[in-house]
């Protein structure tokens, strides 16, 4: 029986800010406990909350990097929960009028089975908010008692929301990939998963196509895309099981063990969805200026749908490999470098790129930061491919000698004597010799054994160590066989 | 819109108010009076009139993002009813 997958995402990623959001506490990672929880983290009485300028430039950054819609005037409200990990008894929010209103991502998917071909889509995004983070709940020291630490309260967060546009795991695990690239592009967040500053809520549900939108579980806290995808494909499973075994799916919030690979409905709390949000008269609506859009418009960077489009119109690249190579702003950053040193040669860069580059990476278990090789470096050394200095497999020589060793592509060419021969006198005096020592297999070749080609060219790429000029001992080759 | 008994208890609940039975009816009748309040302002025609978010009608104001506390934890933890390497304590909570 045929089912559909409707999946919508909720992201909560931690803004970069150097502050609390609404206090000048620091929200730098691993301090002691407490020690970054002052009076407004903690909640003493009588204190009230001043709107970081920092959070909310963020969020407009993001409203303009999706092509949102960025409210004049939004407001926050209190959501009313009672947690030890939120003393205030209420985390503030925004409700109804929230920074950031509907825009659209659009993402490249790259299906997980079979031979299907990547494909591109957008998804739309209902709204992002700011809010502030909880503190953390530390668990197992003491007997019955639970430790709060609340260093993180009061961290800006932007909870971005999707419409449920995802229609697989593979779907949903693209939009969330582009998302956490983008927030890091545009520099609005360290996206960094273990640390929790990037994490997902995925809402899941199961329908036969055409029908009415089934009831949807939602998996909490997902902090890694591998999970991610590994928690729908069991819960997808899990709701047609349930379904087409006579059961009904009830609303539920659900966890994901990765230990198991399994999820799980947490306890449902009575009242856990019972929030009376209203407008938290602590603070009073944020207004932001269309001069004020405009300046921080003036502050982003390129974006990566821009520079796609860039790469495929101007370069000549394909959108798989514009995609891949606007994957994060370092990776981008890093071809621009390269393609400025040979600017004819925008598909040679993206291939070693996407190729060698990445590839060595990947073994290696090092991002694209933390390459060995400089752009610059790449860059000296295809202007070496590209003007004919080595060939090809001489180039990945140098590449291996570099990532390992360091040095510039000039140096290393020197020291390994790779440089190519591309001297065609040499080149057709080595044919020569070639032809001579070999006549019976000429004979052969001119009789029409068109396959006795590789073997002379073997026998010449042997001669020559390696280093004849391919192409132009192939073209040398074929003119003194056909006699 | 009047509240029944229930509608009280469940909102002292949520609020984590213990409420005896004579404090629930007494907190009915003047929820209720406020609720009498609250239709009277419903019955004013306010067509045009935009929404306020608040009693003033002022923007918030903006802090630069620069960092102006100090660690002040030994001050705050000395009125904690019990700490322990720097967390506070609290009876066990588990989802």
């Amino acid at each position: 029986m045929q089912w559909e997958i409707v999946i919508g995402l909720e992201v909560h990623t931690q803004l970069s800010t150097n502050t609390k959001i609404f206090s000048g506490a620091s929200t730098a990672f691993g301090a002691e406990p407490n020690t970054q929880a002052d009076a407004v983290s903690i909640a003493l009485p009588g204190v009230l909350p001043v709107l970081n300028k920092g959070a909310v430039e963020r969020a407009i950054k993001f409203g303009l990097a999706t092509g949102s819609h960025i409210a004049s005037r939004s407001v926050f409200a209190r959501k009313n929960y009672f947690y030890p990990d939120l003393p205030k008894g209420y985390q503030i929010s925004q409700f109804d009028l929230p920074v950031v209103g509907q825009g659209a991502l659009t993402i490249q998917v790259e299906p997980l089975s079979g031979n299907a071909k990547p494909y591109e889509k957008t998804v739309r995004i209902t709204r992002a908010h700011l809010e502030e983070d909880a503190g953390k709940s530390v668990h197992g020291d003491s007997q019955g008692m639970t430790g709060i630490d609340l260093n993180r309260a009061g961290t800006p967060l932007l909870e971005i929301v999707s419409e449920p546009d995802m229609y697989s795991a593979a779907e949903a695990v693209a939009y969330a990939k582009a998302l956490h690239s983008l927030v890091r592009w545009i520099g609005i967040s360290d996206g960094n998963m273990q640390e929790g500053s990037f994490r997902c809520d995925v809402n899941v549900s199961v329908r036969k196509p055409g029908a009415e939108l089934g009831t949807r579980r939602e998996i909490k806290n997902l902090n890694s895309f591998k999970f991610m995808q590994q928690a729908i494909d069991y819960e997808v499973q899990w709701q047609i099981d349930t379904i087409e075994n006579g059961g009904k799916i009830h609303q539920a919030t659900i966890l994901f063990n990765p230990d198991t690979g399994e999820t799980r409905a947490m306890r449902s709390k009575e009242d856990a969805h019972d929030y009376r949000y209203f407008p938290d008269p602590d603070l009073l609506p944020l207004e932001i200026s269309a001069e004020w859009i405009e300046q921080v418009r003036a502050t982003l960077p390129e974006l990566p749908q821009t520079k796609q489009t860039r790469y495929v119109n101007d370069l000549g690249l394909s959108a798989y490999d514009a995609s891949i190579l606007t994957a994060s702003r370092e990776m981008a950053e890093y071809f621009e470098t390269v393609y400025a040193a040979v600017p004819k040669d925008a598909k040679m860069c993206a291939n070693w790129l996407i190729g060698e580059v990445n590839a060595q990476l990947k073994r290696d278990g090092l991002d694209m930061a933390q390459c060995p090789i400089t752009a610059q470096q790449l860059g000296g050394m295809l202007q070496c491919i590209a003007d004919n200095t080595i060939s090809n497999s001489g180039a990945k020589e140098v590449f291996r000698t570099m990532w390992a060793e360091g040095g510039t592509a000039d140096a290393i060419i020197e020291a390994k004597g790779l440089k190519q021969v591309s001297d065609s006198g040499a080149i057709e005096a080595l044919v020569d010799e070639i032809i001579a020592a070999n006549t019976d297999k000429v004979a052969e070749y001119r009789a029409g054994r068109d396959k006795l080609f590789g073997f002379f060219v073997g026998l010449a790429m042997k001669a020559s160590k390696g280093k004849a000029n391919p192409a132009q001992l192939n073209d040398i080759l074929k003119k003194k066989l056909a006699g | 819109m009047s509240l029944s008994l229930a509608d009280v208890e469940k909102v002292a609940r949520l609020a984590r108010l213990a409420m005896n039975e004579q404090e629930i009816q007494a907190a009915q009748t003047q929820l209720n009076s406020i609720f009498g309040l609250i239709a009277e302002m419903q019955a004013v025609d306010t067509t045009g009139i935009a929404p306020m978010s608040h009693a003033q009608d002022l923007a918030q104001r903006l802090r630069q993002d620069v960092v102006t506390e100090t660690n002040q934890r030994e001050a705050f933890q000395a009125i904690a009813p019990q700490v322990e390497q720097g967390l506070y304590l609290v009876p066990q909570v588990i989802e």
